[in-house]
């Protein structure tokens, strides 16, 4: 692997952890596996995209965005606690409406960003050179957001959120409607991985349709990778490990494509099927592991 | 404090397992009553009291607490006024929570939920000055996560942080049923001391008779979803066993003869 791959993974796991970031709330905290997030990181991008090439401050485009994901997520766990639809199936159709109504506000299946101004510009008239801007940014992108959470997760509201993912009955019987945290839990989430996605379409000079496929194998992926490599025994440690989690696999990813094994390579499309394959293995690992001590 | 009027509650109405879980219940509770139910499986004291919690709205009938008609209450809402230990050790607390943490969670019942800390240091006095009465050393563990503690340690914390608002009701669904004797006579104990020390108006669900006539001043017995005995005062504390278990087979007798009468 290059000094430059390298790079780019440490890049692209930094942008991507903020997605992470949200998976881990909905999918450890809150107990609420949601697939909105494929339709949610595309959102974000398409609305940055848009708003950006109107005229509108890249960096307010993001406040635009994570409101776009904010929303979405309500939708998805809306149809869950009101209408009673199973959270995945309530996420899939949120994630498949999202589809159009991304084309709809790209009134296309694409934005490009080229010659605008992005998040970038401010730092590299800093002076940091451009290959090394995109590491900045998305590093104190991820901080920040990663120290935010981890600070509202410790308030009053933030420990009803956690005790909801933990014991539904008992904090509804201290005076918690757990409809109204988990709507506002899914929807943090997504707020979070809408401003990933907005920052990832800055970075590449484009916001598509299709660039949310797998965002929710990915997520779980470094979510695992996160618990399994940094650990999780108190909230402040399972996010920095979720975050971390998207770095090294970012890296994983880049060393897997960088791999000559005699005549055979992996190409880029081949992706998906490595992370399937790693999440299977992480999620039987220790089940299969008990089965044998069992033994 | 607590008005039942004619309380009705069907289960899977309208169904082949339709069934009559409460069958027009009235009830008056006053401040202070400690009321014990008794009652064999499927007489209606769980659905009782989950029915005055919020956990199901009632088909039809009128429920109200210390003055608020909550028959429309979710159950959120209702828990500003009332306090539940189940009898489940588990459903009390949150294991991945620590002890502080917990308590913190409890010390908010019924309150708007904002973005000061959880957990405020000036509270932590206050949780180990409540644990120490435990005498359970729990007062050194407020970092440690519930989920290790055992079931009569959860069980004692869930009491403590039921009590730590003072709650207009204070509802123990068989809560030392899960426990092994000793941890459960412990926690009755417990349980009557902070019941008297806040004067709290209190049902308790209990299986065993003596506890029945030993605790409280009134004794309610329900059988099929009716109140079939509501004893107070001194007909409640002479009371024996034997006479309990008399009017319990009385009762269970008659249906017995009526469903006979009814097969012949």
């Amino acid at each position: 692997m290059t000094f430059y791959a390298a790079l780019g993974a440490v890049e692209q796991g930094l942008v991507y952890g903020i997605m992470v970031i949200g998976v881990y709330l909905t999918f450890r905290i809150l107990d609420f596996p949601d697939l909105t997030v494929d339709g949610s990181l595309p959102l974000g991008a398409a609305i940055s995209a848009v708003a950006i090439t109107s005229g509108v401050n890249p960096y307010l485009s993001l406040v635009l965005a994570l409101a776009g994901g904010f929303v979405a997520g309500m939708a998805t766990a809306f149809l869950n606690t009101r209408f009673k639809i199973l959270h995945l199936l309530a996420s899939i159709l949120t994630m498949i409406a999202l589809y159009s109504i991304n084309i709809r506000i790209m009134s296309g299946p694409n934005v490009a960003l080229l010659g605008v101004n992005t998040v970038f510009d401010p730092v590299i008239q800093l002076g940091v050179p451009a290959h090394y801007a995109g590491i900045v940014v998305f590093g104190l992108f991820a901080v920040v957001v990663l120290a935010g959470i981890i600070w509202f997760l410790g308030t009053e509201l933030g420990q009803a959120i956690l005790a909801t993912g933990d014991n539904q009955q008992m904090i509804r019987s201290l005076g918690v409607n757990t409809d109204t945290i988990i709507i506002l839990g899914v929807g943090l989430s997504n707020g979070l991985v809408a401003l990933s996605g907005a920052l990832v379409a800055q970075n590449q000079g484009a916001a598509d349709v299709g660039m949310g496929i797998g965002t929710i194998v990915a997520g779980l992926a470094s979510v695992i990778i996160g618990e399994t490599v940094f650990g999780c025994r108190t909230i402040a440690r399972a996010f920095i490990a979720a975050l971390l989690g998207s770095v090294v696999y970012r890296l994983a990813i880049a060393l897997a494509l960088g791999a000559e094994l005699g005549g055979f390579r992996f190409n880029p499309s081949d992706l998906n099927l490595i992370t399937a394959i790693l999440v299977i293995g992480a999620l039987i690992a220790p089940n299969l592991k008990k089965r044998l001590i069992e033994r | 404090m607590i008005v039942l009027e004619s309380i009705v509650k069907y289960f899977h109405k309208g169904s082949v397992n339709e069934v009559f879980a409460l069958d027009d219940i009235s009830l008056h509770i006053d401040e202070g009553d400690f009321v014990t139910v008794i009652g064999s499986n499927g007489a209606g004291k769980s659905t009782l009291l989950n029915g005055i919690a919020g956990g199901f709205f009632v088909d039809s009938g009128q429920i109200s607490i210390a003055g608020n008609d909550v028959t429309a209450w979710p159950e959120y809402k209702r828990a500003r006024l009332i306090s539940r230990v189940f009898q489940d050790p588990l459903l009390g607390t949150c294991p991945s929570a620590t002890l502080e943490q917990n308590m913190a969670l409890a010390g908010l019942r019924g309150k708007r939920r904002g973005l000061s800390r959880g957990v405020k240091g000036r509270d932590r006095d206050r949780f180990r000055t409540a644990l120490e009465q435990l005498g359970l050393g729990l007062e050194d563990r407020l970092l440690d996560k519930v989920g290790l503690l055992s079931g009569g340690q959860r069980q004692a914390l869930t009491m403590l942080m039921a009590t730590m608002i003072k709650p207009d009701v204070l509802l123990l669904d068989e809560h030392i049923a899960a426990l092994d004797p000793k941890t459960a006579s412990q926690i009755l104990t417990l349980t009557q001391d902070i019941v008297e020390n806040q004067n709290l108006t209190t049902l308790m669900i209990t299986h065993n008779m003596k506890h029945a006539i030993g605790f409280g001043n009134r004794l309610i017995m329900l059988h099929q979803g009716r109140i079939l005995l509501d004893l107070r005062g001194d007909e409640k504390k002479n009371l024996t066993v034997k006479d309990l278990l008399e009017q319990f087979y009385r009762a269970q007798g008659e249906e017995l003869a009526m469903d006979s009468m009814l097969l012949n």
